[in-house]
């Protein structure tokens, strides 16, 4: 892992994009790194687009901008791809992470000629079949941590376990169907 | 052993709280500041504290409910932001003259109007004159450890003035961020039981809190409100000497940042210390020798230890996160070039306007204000000493 990791997430309110950032940083934190996990409040409401950011780091984090030059993109959501400039910035040496049932040659045409790697992710199919309801966060968290290598599979999977046992604790049906789609996704995330 | 762990600069102070755990919390929501009562609130019905917390219908009320239980003789704390510290306004002058130690966490966000609930430091910087403590913190560490030495420094008998420990809106109120937490019990032993000396409920000792106060008194009782506040400043660092022996983490007055031999100088507060300071890593990196000075206590305002800090810098930049709208700038440059002059340092200074409403403030914009002050430098020329940074150009 390189000193700092810098993510932005694309995502749209109620999708989960903020609670996937702060789950990140846990992740990240429980593994020894510094770690910052922050949205942009804006004037969201259920649907529109938002945007949340991760810094990761093996050094105490200072720097308290938000980030625009990422080594990692999350989208959330493909209907953004053609409203907001998700790929601004973003370091060609990094990749893009699209949750998408959509054909290669459509999303590449909406990245702007994006020259890094793009990988993408069905979370919706993952989410349907694991958890019943369509939270696409946990697949995404799963597609961001295998392609910036911020730990290994085995790492995320016993750490995610424990951070499910706390964040549901209220609600433990939900951990089994959580970790079937953190697994799945580790399979199913394409480089296109 | 200090805890390691991540939390946001709003649970950081929730969790200060739970340990002081306050004999009163008297609150009213308000955006970025609400989840600071809302946690504190499941700590109260979890009996994690046995604080009685008051869920009052209004900021003011807030303030009124913790200046009756400080002239109780209780310890009372509260948490607001922005409108609600203006709602307070009233009672705010009143807690400080009544010399009554409460503890305020203030979230800082713009005041209103129009309607912004994004960070700046408007809020704190309308109530700079109102005898309260100010303590500045770059992220929710700072946040955390400022309460933490809260109580000692406003209870202490030299000095007994409320105090308000600053954070920024969202940037730190609202980033999860590591922290290294003390231990419920260390904490309980460091800032001790509360005893105050008079306190209205005290049968042995009748006496009337806030009577009226004609001509030959009021001016006494304010000059032993400034005496008291020029007092504060040797208890603070007292008590941050004894906050170091136990965390092993420093605090001053202010943190000097590649100061002593720096060439280029900014000023500030809060979280955008933290982005200069990494700007300051980078340019220091090709040779170029900028430094910070980033004010933590800012009432009682540190005016002498400044002006020498500064003393050896060939360009000072401050930034201020409110526009004090008087055409001349704003209230921490005014101060800080106060200082300097007094203490007859004449040394090029600038004042730059930046982050209102939440207006980002990148690192980018951090470095432009180091090229200028090398330009102010070279050329020897100040044109305007009044800027804006990050203000959008207008489009032509």
């Amino acid at each position: 892992m390189k000193d700092l990791i810098e993510i932005r997430w694309h995502g749209r309110g109620g999708q989960g994009a903020k609670t996937a950032s702060l789950l990140l940083a846990d992740a990240a934190f429980n593994t020894g790194k510094y770690i910052q996990g922050f949205p942009e409040y804006g004037p969201e409401r259920m649907g529109a687009p938002i945007t949340a950011y991760n810094r990761i780091s093996n050094n105490p984090i200072t720097i308290h901008s938000n980030i625009y030059e990422p080594d990692y993109v999350v989208v959330v959501d493909d209907s953004l791809l053609e409203s907001v400039p998700v790929t601004s910035g973003l370091k060609s040496s990094g990749a893009i992470i699209i949750n998408t049932t959509k054909s290669p040659e459509y999303i590449k045409s909406l990245l702007h000629g994006y020259s890094g790697e793009v990988y993408t992710i069905d979370a919706r199919k993952i989410s349907m079949e694991c958890l019943g309801k369509y939270f696409p966060n946990t697949p995404m968290l799963a597609a961001i941590i295998k392609v910036s290598k911020i730990m290994n599979d085995n790492d995320l999977i016993n750490d995610m376990k424990n951070s499910f046992k706390h964040k549901f604790a209220k609600k433990p049906e939900v951990i089994e169907g959580n970790m079937k789609a953190l697994e799945m996704s580790l399979n199913e995330i394409k480089k296109i | 052993m200090s805890i390691r762990e991540r939390l946001s600069g709003n649970e950081a102070a929730a969790i200060a709280m739970k340990q002081i755990n306050p004999d009163v919390v008297a609150a009213f929501p308000i955006t970025p500041s609400t989840e600071i009562p809302q946690y504190f609130s499941t700590f109260v019905a979890n009996g994690e504290v046995d604080t009685e917390f008051v869920a009052v219908e209004s900021e003011h009320s807030a303030m009124s409910a913790c200046i009756g239980a400080q002239a109780a003789g209780a310890r009372a704390m509260t948490a607001t932001s922005a409108n609600g510290l203006s709602l307070m306004w009233e009672m705010i002058y009143i807690a400080s003259s009544l010399r009554l130690p409460i503890v305020l966490s203030l979230v800082n966000r713009a005041v209103s109007g129009p309607l912004n609930i994004h960070c700046d430091h408007s809020d704190a910087m309308g109530v700079r004159d109102s005898g309260w403590i100010m303590l500045f913190s770059e992220n929710n560490q700072e946040a955390y450890d400022n309460l933490l030495m809260a109580n000692r420094i406003a209870e202490n008998e030299k000095v007994l003035l409320p105090l308000m420990v600053c954070q920024d809106g969202f940037i730190t109120s609202h980033s999860i961020e590591n922290i290294e937490l003390e231990q419920d019990e260390e904490v309980k032993k460091f800032v001790g039981e509360y005893h105050p000396k008079h306190y209205l409920l005290n049968d042995k000792e009748p006496m009337a809190v806030g009577p009226l106060d004609v001509q030959p008194y009021l001016f006494e009782h304010k000059a032993q409100q400034g005496y008291a506040m020029k007092a504060a400043k040797e208890v603070i660092l007292e008590v941050s000497r004894e906050f170091e022996k136990w965390t092993g983490r420093h605090y001053g007055l202010f943190e000097e940042y590649m100061l002593d031999d720096c060439d280029f100088a900014i000023v500030c507060m809060n979280s955008t210390a933290g982005t200069t300071k990494a700007v300051v890593d980078e340019l220091r990196k090709k040779g170029i020798k900028a430094g910070l000075l980033k004010i933590r206590v800012y009432r009682p305002f540190p005016s002498e230890e400044v002006a020498k800090a500064l003393s050896k810098a060939k360009a000072i930049a401050v930034l201020d996160k409110a526009d004090s709208l008087n055409g001349m700038g704003g209230a921490l440059f005014e101060d800080v070039a106060s200082s300097m002059y007094v203490a007859g340092k004449n040394i090029p200074l600038v004042n730059y306007i930046y982050g209102i409403g939440g207006r980002d403030t990148t690192s980018e914009d951090i470095k432009s204000v180091y090229t200028d002050l090398n330009e102010i430098l070279k050329t020897g020329k100040i044109d305007n000493p009044y800027r804006y940074l990050g203000l959008r150009k207008e489009e032509k």
